[in-house]
Parts: structure tokens; sequence; C-alpha cells
């Protein structure tokens, strides 16, 4: 067996993987493990060939590839970041040791003084959103379909039905349109998209695309392979109407309904979880609730923007390094933030007040489209921070930048973020 | 020429929708855009719309395709027989990054570039 000590572990090599690794050897780490299941870094970047990333954080559009190719090269840059290809991880154990499997190696152990979780999220299937009908050929998750055609060169199929209109399935509709298969239209179970106004744009009125909203798939039909889908509308609660339902002829069905958060290794750790991100409650360090395990990209919340995956796994990788060199103080006073009305979700769930620098970054999701809202920090009634935007919706995260300082000399036990409208007259 | 078109502004989140008229002076007029970006956005979705091309082309003996990227927009209205084109071009393996897979596609003055590296059979 292999055995092996390190500083810092990091489970995945995707872009949250890739940036923790950067964290933590910029800040002391001494001998750090990627570790990877593919044969590459990079993760799901490699197959998301569109343009679009890394805006905030290199201020150019890149291509996924690229932007996984930047974080590559300074991966590389660090001796000390030893990567692991084709080794996936069975089993991390409270006393931080994570086996390994590898064709050469065989089975690993290693000992770590700080593990990082980066094994991002993994797409909701059909059985997920249970969709009566036949169990044909022909019925694949946009993600699953993105891998056949933009790295392995073959197409799902030749008239193709999207179910959600979330980024993935936006992309896969102009993908497959180019390479010559036809979208025959993208149905979403909700009133509004859930994908980027661009994506909207390029991706589904550029090819006129129909986008049918407020409806959703409610049979696959065909005996070896998809023949036809039913369609209806959907009424307030997202249950089909009667008598709307209409067919549409097609030999695959893609699925781009959501993702969640990856966390079949964490489970065993005994940590705490947050039912609405599916992921591990973090306080701002992004430390769990066991000492010493830090999450950070898609396992901890599914992300929009690669680029703050990048952001939050840096500090992720950093809290790591400083935690294997003893750095890291003693838990201070911990203040719960709770996901308060009009709010879906808010990450970090946690602040200890000992590791709180000067500012505390919130992460977060309002629950429906809002224009001119106030996104408000309240405790017991009282706003502690408030800050206006023009705009929120649901598939984009809002970041906040609160001074620690409103928590006060004596910090609360919880701090509720809510949604607020000014011009509704509601006090902030 | 007269035309009009309801055109949602995709340079910045706040998504404004608009509307743009080009009438038959070719002068155009615009509605519903709440800055000069969004305005010069709208002016060229109306008049000349570009768009970035991604797409993948062939490795010669390699199980994986190669990611490609215009090194620029492209007038949108040729987004798909560039398309169709580099279904064709198959490459030799080693590729670096940046690499020009296609020159001057259709003579339009734009080059498709090798968007990740791709290491030869040995490496
Ligand atoms: S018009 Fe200006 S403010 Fe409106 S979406 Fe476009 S860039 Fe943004």
């Amino acid at each position: 067996m292999f055995e092996a000590e390190y500083d810092v572990v990091i489970v995945g090599g995707g872009p949250a993987g890739m940036a923790a690794a950067v964290g933590a050897a910029q800040n002391g780490a001494e001998r750090i493990a990627l570790i990877e299941r593919d044969d590459e870094l990079g993760g799901i970047l490699q197959q998301c060939i569109h343009n679009g990333f890394g805006l905030h954080r290199f201020g150019e559009e890149l291509t996924g590839p690229q932007y996984a190719g930047r974080f590559i090269r300074q991966v590389a840059e660090y001796p000390n970041i030893e990567v692991f290809l084709d080794t996936t991880v069975l089993e991390v154990t409270p006393e931080k040791q994570v086996y390994t499997v590898n064709p050469q190696r065989g089975i690993g152990r290693f000992q770590a003084k700080a593990v990082v979780l980066a094994m991002g999220c993994r797409e909701r299937s059909r059985g997920a959103i249970a969709i009566p009908g036949h169990r044909p050929a022909g019925v694949f998750t946009a993600g699953t379909a993105q891998r056949m055609v933009n790295r392995e060169g073959y197409l799902p199929g030749k008239r193709v039905v999207i179910l959600g209109s979330g980024d993935i399935g936006l992309i896969m509709a102009r993908r497959l349109t180019l390479e010559g298969a036809e979208v025959a239209a993208v149905l979403e179970i909700m009133p509004y998209s859930n994908g980027l106004t661009r994506n909207i744009v390029q991706c589904l009125e550029d090819f006129d695309i129909p986008l049918y909203l407020s409806h959703t798939v409610t049979a696959v039909k065909g005996a070896a392979r998809v023949t036809e889908v039913t369609c209806a509308a959907v009424d307030e609660e997202l249950k089909p109407i009667p008598g709307t339902e209409f067919a549409i002829a097609c030999d695959c069905l893609l699925l781009s309904v959501g993702l969640i958060p990856e966390n079949e290794l964490s489970r065993s750790l005994g940590i705490e979880f947050d039912r609405r991100t599916g992921g591990p409650v973090v306080d701002q360090t992004r430390q769990t609730s066991a000492a010493g395990f830090f999450a950070a990209g898609n396992v901890l919340h599914v992300h929009d923007l690669v680029d703050w995956v990048s952001a939050e796994s840096e500090t992720a990788g950093r809290s790591a390094a400083r935690y294997a060199r003893g750095l890291r103080a003693a838990a201070g006073r911990l203040v719960r933030v709770e996901a308060g009305s009009g709010v879906r979700v808010v990450v970090p769930q946690r602040i200890d007040c000992a590791a709180a620098g000067e500012y505390i970054e919130l992460y977060c999701r309002v629950a429906s489209p809002e224009r001119n809202l106030t996104l408000a920090l309240t405790a017991g009634g009282r706003t502690l921070f408030a800050q206006r935007l023009p705009l929120a919706k649901p598939s984009e995260m809002a970041t906040l930048k609160v001074p620690k300082d409103c928590l006060g000399e004596n910090p609360p036990e919880a701090i509720t973020l809510v949604v607020k409208h000014a011009d509704r007259g509601e006090e902030i | 020429m007269n035309k009009t078109r309801k055109i949602t502004c995709i340079v910045c989140p706040l998504g404004c929708e608009g509307e743009v008229r080009l009438d038959q002076e070719g002068n155009v007029t615009t509605d519903g855009f709440t800055c000069k970006r969004g305005l010069s956005y709208a002016r060229e979705e109306l008049t000349a719309p570009k768009r970035m091309l991604t797409t993948t082309v062939r490795v010669a003996g390699g199980d994986r395709l190669l990611p490609v990227v215009s090194d620029r927009p492209l007038p949108k209205d040729k987004i798909r027989e560039c398309a169709r084109l580099l279904t064709a071009v198959t490459v030799e393996a080693p590729v670096a990054e940046g690499q020009v897979i296609c020159p001057d596609i259709l003579g339009l003055g734009v080059n498709i570039i090798a968007s990740r590296e791709i290491k030869g059979a040995a490496g």
C-alpha cells in the first residue's frame, strides 16, 4: 500500500481543487496532495468549450479549457503540490486519512493535517425528477451530452428536446445546432429561465429555438429509442394542466434540471449539512463543523460563475494551510447566518468571530427574480447592514461584503439575511 | 430598408429590454437602453451582429477532440458556415494552446485557435 503524509490533502482536481492547492501553497503548506480521478486536471471545465469564463478573475472571456489551463500552469509552478491523477478517493476518515485507489499504485493512504473537500457537483437525473413513461434509450443529462459532443465526438441525437433552461441546457442547444442536430424546443417548468440572459439570446434566439416557459415533459414515449415526448403547461403549483398536452417528435431528451453537491465522501465525516445548499455548513474560512476539514466550490453550494469558485477555494486552501501549520486561533464566538424571507441560500452559514477579517463576504441567492431590492442583514428585528441592488435573480449569485464591525462588540447568536423592497414601503 | 427589432441587452446583468429601429435613410434610433454600452450593443445587433465561435476539431489518432475558439468575434450569419467547415479539419498532435488551427476562416480575417494543449503520443 502506498502511504504518505501531507500538510494538506485536496479531494478533487477541478477548478475548486486547483485553486485550493494554489491557495495552500501560497500560504506556507509544505506538502500538498491534489487528488483527481480523471487523467488530467481541470474537471468539468475541460468539456465546457464555450467562452465566457474568467471575466471577474482575469478581466477577459476565456473558454473552459483556457480557464483550466491557467490554473494547471499555476499548480505546476509549485513543486510542493503533488498531483495524483487517475486516483479515486474511496474514503475520508474523521482522523484525516484519505484512502485512494489507482491502477498502478493500488490502494493508497494519505495522512493529512488538513483536508479540503473539492468534489464538485453532479447533475440531477431523470429519477430525481420522476418523469413518467417508457425507459427508452436517448434520455441523457445535459452534461453527459456535453461530454459526448465536446470530448468524444458523438451526437446524442438528431432531433432533440431539452427539459430545463439552466445554462448547460442552453449551451447544449447551441452546441447541438452547430453540430447539425435540430433542437425542437427547450421547456422550463418555472415562469422564468434559470439561465443567463446572454445564453437565452445567444444560444436560443440566435437559432430560433423556441423556449416554453411554465411547461414540462409529462411523458416519454418510444420502445427502444425515444420517439416522442408529451409536453404540457403547468399551473402556479407547477402541476401539469389537463388539456394543454402536446407532442414533440424527437429521438433525444436532454435534462438540464439542476445540480447537486457531490457529498458522498463527506457524509461519513459526521459533519453538519445545510439542507438548502445540499453541502456542508461552513464558516467564512470554509471550515466545516469538523476542525481541519474545509470545503469549497460546487461541493459546498452550486455556483454559476467559476470565478467565484476559484476565489472561494483559494480561501479554503489558505485556511487549510494555516490550520496545518498550527496558526489557526481557537474558535471564537460563532454567529449563525440564516436565509430569511426572499433568500434561498446563504454561504457561509456561520461566522467564526476569532477568524474574521475586516470584511466577511456572504454569497447568496434570492428565491425569485427581483428588481430594486435591498439585501438586509438583521438580528432581533434590527438591521445591521443593508445593500441595495438594482436586480437579483435566483440563477445569479449575489455577493455581499459585510464589515465585521456591524456585528458589534457583543455579536448576536444569529443573523438573518432578508430581501426588502423600499418602494413597497418596507422598512430597511 | 426599414427594420425594427426588440433586443435584450446582454452587456451587463441588468438585461435592459429595448427596441432598435433602422429607417430608410439609414438612421438608427433606440428605446429602452439605459447606458452607452447598451446603445452601441443594440446598434451593432441590428446592423452587424457578431458572435464568438467555439467548437471542436478532430485530432489524428487521438481519442479526444481539440476545442477551438475564434480569436475575435465573427459575423453572426457566418457562424454556422464556419462551424461546418471546421468539422472537416483534423490536426496532428502535439498542439499548443493558442496555436492557429484555421487561419483567416472563410476570408473573414479571423483565426480559429486551439483553446487547450494536446500532448504528443509519447507525452
Ligand atoms: S443597456 Fe446598459 S445597463 Fe442596460 S443591460 Fe445594457 S449595458 Fe446594462
